[in-house]
């Protein structure tokens, strides 16, 4: 059945797999009921998220419940009716979209330049064994550093503004792409390069028709990561130093003790963090689909 | 002799090093294969088969010896013979198609003109329609099809074959063989086939070569003497047993003493 499912990997990781593991308990439930396996699936379907939304308005509504009788302290809880409110102006007449643009910007140039450059690196590594061994322990080194860490150095070095962000995204994200890419460099099957040779291919040739194409299903893996640990870049950058910003506007929002703002910031983080997510999976889809990877 | 024929191995012997010792895979061998003929290698497993056709496909040099084709050294120069390695090989991420092209694509050929040619070689030769397919989806028979059209349409004028049915079953293994026959017979390529199937030797060959084991040496070449074209009913006739009888003796004799050593 696998074998005609374009769509999934012929790397060790397989995100599509990852991303439901429901999606086995259904097959296996398929297999021993098959007669009425589609019908009892798409209930099941329907329950969870029907479930899913009871359980979201139960908590908020718990939430708001809880804060206005008091069981909750408003003071720190807040209120989702005020988060609300509080958001709804911030929109309309502050700088909350300006912010989650300035946030978003340079999570996204971060993480595109991050593993595009990492990728690059990691398949350099292709080329020659000598350069490879003397900077693999760099980069277990710059892997294992907390690049967040960095952070104050950074805004030294390139200001307060936008492109400090950017770079901070960029760094969280250019080692594990690098990291990710090396390892299909890795393994990439010697037989096959033999056959390669056989056919009368140069390096060259060799690089782009088997350790491109082999490397592709361990460069996308990382995508998933690696969105993540642009954002928390990014918003680390702007909590350090930063004139705009979502996270900017946290840290401002703690500051003045406007409690509803901290959440406000706190739920559109989560928000763009999800977006962002579900962005990665369209363009892994996207990715797989144009490179047609097929698992072996 | 040496005016007639078409590959010549002359005295290559192969030599590894491997952590500090010297392993011997293959002793001075010599071959000689005439133009257009189906030259067959039979022998123990690790006496050098595959290591004699890596030096003879130029991927890696021998450690005495010369390999000519037409009288002209071929010694590293890889991408002068067709080769089908051990395994089919078929890239993943490519359909049937895009894989059977790979040798006219590396040489440069535009892609039209490359599915120009392999695509009526596919619908003769069993592969009709599956063009879109992707490896994956192909029986372990398909699969050794797609791989030696690979070899077949990168037009070299000898093959070199390693054991390509090695893995089917016995059924599929007959009507592959029977495939193959008709391909040689079509193209009139000079094949050289490895296989460790005394029958499957027997049935495909005008000569056999019998290897000794590792060292690999050619121990005999026995020529076979059945006309073409070959039929299945052929592998039951008095002559085939006789001399499928006559190569097993060789073997075993082979066989044997590598036994006592591991
Ligand atoms: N690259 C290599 N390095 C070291 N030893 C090798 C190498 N390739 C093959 N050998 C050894 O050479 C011998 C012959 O191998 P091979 O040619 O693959 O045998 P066959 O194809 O006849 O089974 C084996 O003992 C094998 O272990
Ligand atoms: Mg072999």
């Amino acid at each position: 059945m696998d074998a005609y499912n374009q769509e999934s990997y012929c790397g060790a990781v397989r995100p599509a797999e990852r991303e439901s593991p429901k999606k086995e308990e259904d097959d296996a439930a398929r297999s021993i009921e098959t007669y009425d396996g589609e019908l009892q699936d798409k209930k099941r379907r329907r329950r969870v998220l029907a479930g899913r939304i009871l359980v979201g308005i139960f908590l908020f509504a718990g939430w708001e419940l809880f804060t206005r009788i008091g069981w909750m302290d408003p003071y720190y809880w807040s209120s989702p009716s005020e988060i609300l409110k509080t958001a709804w102006v911030q929109l309309t007449e502050g700088t909350l979209l300006r912010d989650i643009v300035y946030t978003s910007g340079s999570t996204v140039i971060g993480f595109v330049t991050g593993t595009l450059t990492g990728a690059l690196l990691g398949l350099s590594f292709w080329w020659s064994k000598t350069y490879a061994g003397i900077s693999e322990p760099f980069l277990i080194i710059l892997n294992a550093l907390p690049k967040l860490a960095l952070g104050p150095v950074l805004v030294i070095l390139f200001g307060i503004g936008f492109f400090s962000k950017a770079v901070l995204a960029f760094l969280m994200t250019v080692v594990t792409s690098a990291i990710s890419a090396y390892g299909g460099v890795k393994s990439v099957d010697p037989a096959l390069e033999t056959l390669m040779v056989s056919l009368g291919a140069k390096r060259r040739q060799v690089f782009t028709k088997v350790v491109v194409p082999w490397s592709m299903p361990w460069i996308i893996s990382s995508l998933r990561i690696n969105i993540a640990l642009a954002l928390a870049g990014s918003i680390v950058g702007e909590f350090i130093s930063s004139e705009q910003g979502v996270g900017r506007m946290i840290i401002y929002a703690g500051t003045i003790l406007d409690i509803n703002l901290v959440w406000v910031g706190v739920f559109v983080l989560s928000i763009l963090s999800m977006l962002m997510y579900w962005g990665v999976i369209l363009l892994e889809k996207w990715l797989s689909k144009r490179l047609a990877i097929i698992s072996s | 002799m040496s005016e007639s024929c078409k590959i010549e191995v002359i005295g290559v012997s192969k030599i590894f090093r491997r952590d500090g010792k010297n392993v011997a895979a293959l002793a001075e061998t010599n071959l000689a294969v005439r133009e257009g003929r189906f030259a067959s290698i039979i022998g123990p497993s690790g006496c050098g088969k595959s290591t004699l056709f890596n030096i003879i496909a130029g991927l890696m040099p021998p450690t005495t010896g010369d390999v000519t084709v037409d009288g002209q050294s071929i010694v590293c120069r890889a991408g002068t013979v067709g080769y089908m390695l051990q395994k089919d090989l078929l890239l993943p991420w490519r359909t049937i198609l895009d894989n059977i092209i790979l040798g006219l694509e590396i040489r440069g050929e535009p892609r039209a003109k490359a599915v120009e040619r392999a695509l009526p070689l596919m619908e003769k030769y069993g592969l009709k329609g599956f063009d879109s397919h992707y490896p994956n989806e192909l029986s372990g028979g398909m699969r050794q099809r797609a791989a030696l059209l690979r070899t077949l349409l990168y037009d070299r004028d000898i093959m070199l074959l390693d054991e390509p049915f090695g893995a089917l079953d016995a059924q599929t293994r007959l009507s592959m063989q029977n495939w193959l026959l008709e391909i040689w017979k079509d193209f009139g390529k000079t094949v050289l086939f490895v296989t460790h199937d005394i029958d499957e030797a027997v049935y495909l060959s005008d000569d056999v070569y019998v290897f000794s084991a590792r060292p690999g040496r050619v121990r005999a070449k026995i020529a076979v003497p059945i006309e073409r074209p070959r039929k299945p009913e052929d592998l039951t006739t008095e002559r085939f047993m006789e001399l499928k009888h006559h190569l097993l003796e060789l073997l075993s004799e082979e066989r044997d003493p590598a036994e006592e050593i591991s």
